[in-house]
């Protein structure tokens, strides 16, 4: 299969300078992007090699992570393992599939070279949540910091979050601002801006905070944290694909698109790439612009790729965890 | 096939059939259909082919009902009728249950079937067909459970001949029958014959559950087993279909006393403000008219977007267009499947070709068409004058009109520029416009940001010549019931018009200053066009003359009706106002009223005049209180039944209790916020012009109430033909009745022709009057932040 890694051939964000015409008008009708969001997945479906294809497909776009308090490096050399390696050989090899690897791994700073040693010579790009993740209630010199920090110890992209505040009382200069020096920190590693989704309630201000992410230099948007109360939904990242193509007629840049936290299934894995390729099209299924940002979901891709080659029902206890 | 490697590259759907062998199977297995009639299937005569529109197969072979199949059918209704109708409300709940639970068991089976039979996608008859049918017997179960305590007196209509359309086929016999046989009636269905099989397979589920014999009966055939049924001995005839057969219905059923509904055609404004959410409308679009391959009775056929967004809306638009995957139904990804029958394709190919030849642009989805099978693919079209074919006419294909407007009065005036009235979409997000709309428009159901949203809680039909009666929910049980009927009291035919000068006896003492009862036009009294005048005979001969109304006063009062539509705007409690002050104003000159009641030679004049103006009091206190409901339908959904007067309503007054029997259908009529072009008792139209001093003593605005005397039938023909004329009473002869149902097809405005009655009795007056006078709109607003 045809090597696709991370962030080739898509040229970065530079941003504009903060325009609100862009985004301060816009309305969202929650009704009708709830709607639109519940029948995705009931007027496209995939079956058979088509299935088992775009199951792949979200393996290599999936930022495979582990963000817990318990992280240590031994956890996350397992969880590079797993990158590096994604499905058992038996289950590639029915598929005619060869070198597979996840999309990246996602870690916290202190953890980036652990990954960046584990994963050398694979290509699969490491990615450090950072800006005090989840909350980022910490002060601006400190979140610059932890980026600098992350990027200098070798991580490729910079998943950073904003400050939900400044979303909530309207204050899109801060936010701006804020995002462009973040940007700035990241230098060479690209940007996902979480947004935290959860946080900011109205599908109105998911435009609007999406629009100035990607003013401020945003490579990609991300839903959540996952620690949010809730997490990716599809009308919320319908939503911030509309932003992203909003963004992209304006202005001429594709920006990427990271849903994260509360997938869990290899149905999930399906229906984001659905909405990917309905609303935004096939350039969107790639992982230079399209991640997935899953822990759990690997294992019940796998097992549902056993079952597209065997017939047979698996069990996670039979493949390696991540 | 390809393997994971090459997909990984297109990233292509793949084929995704859904499977099909259950239903193949049992279609090979009966081969061959006969009707069910009688609780049993019978030997099939003459027959004709059901096919899959998508492939041209020949699904199975149908039986062409005649009109001997059609008397049995509807004698084995007429013979189940007793015991079914006499069933406790919970045993007939029972039925309806076990039938949507059975719908419900044979989910996958039926909508596998409608997508064969109709050609309509896989998804649509999965996931909105078919859970509507059962939706829909579940709520009627419901309705027969509580009929007694929510309909209290109502009786079942008796047998109904129901026609029903191809384009939802289940669906349309579930909102035939689920009320009906709530209701208590038996049914005679005919479904449409491009589409048949689905209603068979509902038979044997019928047959399944033991449903007692000749309570639903299945007779199917094409357009002559439907005028058999029309024509049979049935009570109630219920059609949804195109609005010309619609026409021919009315004109079939008029005078014979059979009850009619008729859910009909559309050509529904779909309206997107320049502060709508366009994605969501573009997605609206999705769901109205390119939803069933447009052939919907209330699609959004008429996309009107305001002028600053229209191009970017366009844009949008065309996007989300190549998008649509046109194709084999029973793929679980095709968004757009075939069109029925090679019959509707060339139709809708012959409009959409005579549109762009008188210059519309037509936009349509790239990409592959199978090569074989009824498949157009989907579209709309630009440049659209409003005298464009494809602006007036019905496609009843997957594509829409879009034109754009400048202001919210602009887009009314579009909106309501048809002679349909099924239904509206409105897209914005300000609550104050979209509602202003959604009052203004003339349709019976409205989304605001939404489309195409059903439930079986909430009535569904139309204005104007989208038919009337209501489907769905108390306004749809309304249709399968009767009241309790008031006696009929035979009337005095009035005698014929004399325009010539009688003679009398020479008067021995003073002269009396002589009167003139001219006609009430605008709130002005204005002199017979005609100038003649006719004279008006009491029980001592000659007490006046009265004008000789003729059409073209009946056209002028017609137009100052229209002129007075703020009436329908104010409140209840200020129409209360007027009727309280006019209920006043009568009694200042009971007298007056009493001694020429007297005159004229009625039985009881002062009795008549008490209960006039008990009537005004009655009518007053019902103008702020008969109002509406929300109904229970789907979460997160306001849905407002909201009743509406029609407009302007004809009113054709009996000649008996020329006083009470005039107000007794004027003022529920006006009550309701509705003008009236009402012509008085023939033979003593004086009573009502007396109340000329009154009306314009009470504050009603001119234009409400418009009187032209003269000959009744004559009048009451102008006025039944009048396009501008929204409803039409009728109160006199059988042969007069006749006339008024016959000549109102030509707008289809609705028509009730009350039998005479004692009007001082119960049947004078009650709500049944008030919702004659108002029409349902249902304005669905969903929410959520």
């Amino acid at each position: 299969m045809p090597e696709i890694h991370a962030l080739p051939n898509i040229a970065r964000n530079p941003g504009v300078p903060l325009q609100l015409d862009w985004f301060d008008q816009i309305a969202v009708n929650t009704p009708a992007a709830e709607r639109r969001a519940a029948t995705l997945t009931t007027r496209r479906t995939v079956k058979k090699e088509w299935q088992a294809a775009w199951l792949v497909n979200a393996v290599r776009c999936m930022d495979l992570t582990t963000l817990a308090g318990d992280d240590t490096p031994e956890r996350v050399r397992r969880l590079c393992a797993k990158a590096r390696s994604p499905l058992a050989d038996h289950i590639l090899d029915g598929l005619g599939l060869a070198g597979l690897t996840t999309g990246a791994v996602c870690v916290y700073p202190t953890l980036v070279s652990t990954a960046v040693k584990a994963l050398d010579g694979t290509g699969v790009p490491v990615a450090s949540v950072a800006t005090g993740f989840p909350a980022g209630l910490m002060p601006l010199n400190l979140r610059l910091a932890e980026i600098l920090y992350a990027v200098d110890h070798g991580a490729d992209e910079i998943d950073i979050v904003i400050t939900r505040a400044h979303v909530l009382d309207g204050n899109w200069s801060a936010l701006y601002d804020e995002v462009a020096e973040m940007r700035e920190a990241c230098g060479a590693a690209h940007l996902k801006a979480i947004l935290a989704t959860g946080d900011l309630k109205t599908l109105r201000n998911v435009y609007k905070a999406s629009m100035v992410a990607m003013q401020a230099g945003a490579d990609f948007i991300k839903t959540s944290t996952g620690k949010e109360g809730v997490n990716a939904t599809l009308p919320v990242s319908l939503v911030m694909a509309r932003a992203l193509r909003d963004y992209g007629a304006r202005t001429g840049q594709k920006i990427g698109f990271k849903p994260a936290g509360g997938m869990k299934t290899a149905k999930d894995a399906i229906a984001w790439q659905i909405l990917m390729k309905e609303e935004l099209g096939d350039d969107w299924l790639k992982p230079d612009l399209f991640r997935l940002g899953a822990s759990s979901m690997l294992a019940d891709i796998e097992r549902q790729l056993e079952h597209h080659l065997t017939g047979r029902y698996a069990a996670s206890s039979r493949h390696a965890i991540a | 096939m390809p393997t994971v490697t090459e997909i990984l590259e297109t990233m292509d759907y793949g084929p995704a059939p859904e499977a099909s062998g259950e239903v193949m199977g049992w279609l090979k297995a009966r081969g061959t259909f006969g009707h069910y009639i009688d609780g049993a299937f019978t030997k099939p005569a003459k027959t004709f082919p059901s096919a899959d529109p998508a492939t041209g197969a020949e699904l199975a072979k149908v039986a062409q009902g005649s009109e001997k199949d059609v008397a049995a059918a509807v004698k084995a209704a007429r013979a189940a009728l007793p015991g079914w109708s006499k069933l406790p409300g919970h045993e007939r709940a029972k039925w309806l249950y076990a039938i949507a639970r059975h719908v419900q068991k044979r989910e996958r089976f039926l909508s596998v079937l409608e997508t064969l039979d109709n050609g309509k996608p896989i998804r649509e008859s999965r996931d909105i067909d078919i859970p509507l049918v059962a939706r829909h017997f579940y709520h009627h179960a419901g309705w027969a459970e509580m009929l007694e305590e929510e309909f209290p007196g109502a009786v079942p209509v008796g047998v109904c001949g129901q026609i029903i359309p191809w384009n939802f086929p289940l669906l349309m016999l579930a909102w035939k029958i689920a009320p009906a046989l709530a209701a208590g009636n038996t049914v005679v269905l005919k479904p449409a014959e491009y589409t048949p099989l689905t209603a068979l397979a509902f038979a044997e589920i019928c047959a399944e559950i033991g449903l007692p014999k000749g309570v639903v009966n299945i007779v199917t055939g094409d357009g002559e087993t439907g005028a058999a049924l029309v024509g049979a001995e049935v009570d109630k005839v219920a059609f949804t279909g195109s609005t010309e057969v619609g026409r021919a219905i009315r004109k079939a059923t008029a005078g014979t006393g059979k009850k009619l509904t008729l859910e009909l055609g559309g050509k529904s404004p779909f309206v997107v403000f320049a502060d709508a959410d366009l994605d969501g409308a573009v997605e609206g679009v999705v769901d109205a008219i390119w939803f069933n391959q447009g052939q919907v009775c209330c699609a959004g056929s008429r996309i009107l977007v305001q002028e600053g967004i229209a191009e970017t809306f366009v844009t949008r638009l065309r996007a989300r267009l190549a998008k649509l995957r046109t194709g084999d139904p029973l793929d679980k990804s095709t968004d757009i499947g075939a069109i029925v029958d090679p019959v509707q394709l060339a139709r809708i190919r012959d409009i959409v070709a005579k549109g762009e030849a008188e210059g519309a642009v037509l936009h349509q989805a790239e990409g592959q068409l199978p090569a074989t099978g009824c498949f157009f693919a989907p579209g709309f079209m630009t440049n659209v004058a409003p005298a464009n074919i494809v602006s007036e006419v019905e496609i009843f294909g997957p594509v829409a009109t879009l034109t754009t407007f400048r202001t919210p009065d602009e887009a009314v005036e579009l909106a309501n520029n048809t002679r349909y009235g099924l239904a509206a979409s409105i897209w914005s997000e300000n609550i104050n416009l979209a509602l202003d709309i959604a009052a203004k428009v003339k349709a019976g159901v409205v989304w605001v940001n939404a489309t195409n949203i059903f439930d079986a809680g909430a009535g569904f039909g139309g204005y104007r010549e989208s038919g009337f009666g209501r489907e769905g929910g108390r306004e749809g049980m309304r249709e399968y019931l009767s009241g309790p009927v008031p006696r009929a009291k035979p009337e005095t035919a009035p005698a014929r018009l004399d325009a010539a000068p009688v003679p009398g006896a020479p008067s021995t003492g003073t002269a009396p200053i002589d009167r003139t009862a001219k006609l009430y036009i605008g709130g002005a009294q204005k002199r017979p066009d005609g100038g003649y005048s006719y004279a008006v005979t009491g029980k001592s001969g000659q007490i006046g003359l009265a004008g000789l109304g003729n059409r073209k006063d009946i056209r002028n009062a017609v137009e100052a009706a229209h002129k007075a539509g703020g009436w329908g705007r104010a409140t209840g409690h200020n129409r209360a106002q007027v009727l309280y002050y006019l209920a006043e104003n009568l009694a200042a000159r009971e007298a007056e009223f009493t001694r020429r009641l007297k005159s004229a030679g009625t039985p009881k004049p002062a009795e008549e005049v008490a209960a006039s103006i008990r009537r005004a009091f009655y009518y007053a206190a019902q103008a702020d209180k008969f109002d509406g409901a929300v109904h229970a339908t789907k979460s997160a959904h306001v849905t407002l039944a909201m009743p509406e007067p029609f407009g302007v309503i004809g009113i054709a007054c009996p000649n008996d209790a020329p006083l009470l029997g005039f107000l007794s259908l004027v003022l529920p009529a006006i009550a309701m916020g509705n003008r009236v072009v009402a012509i008085p008792a023939q033979a003593m139209p004086l009573a009502a012009t007396d109340l000329y001093q009154v009306f314009d003593t009470s504050d009603l605005p001119g234009g409400v109430v418009n009187i032209v005397t003269g000959a009744r039938d004559e009048l009451a023909k102008t006025l039944a033909g009048h396009d501008d004329v929204a409803a039409m009473w009728y109160c006199g002869s059988e042969d007069g009745a006749r006339m008024v149902e016959a000549e109102s097809a030509g707008n289809l405005k609705l028509t009730w022709c009350p039998p005479n009655r004692d009007w001082s009795g119960p049947g004078g007056q009650g709500r049944d009057f008030l919702l004659r006078a108002t029409q349902v709109k249902n304005i669905w607003v969903p929410y959520g932040e």
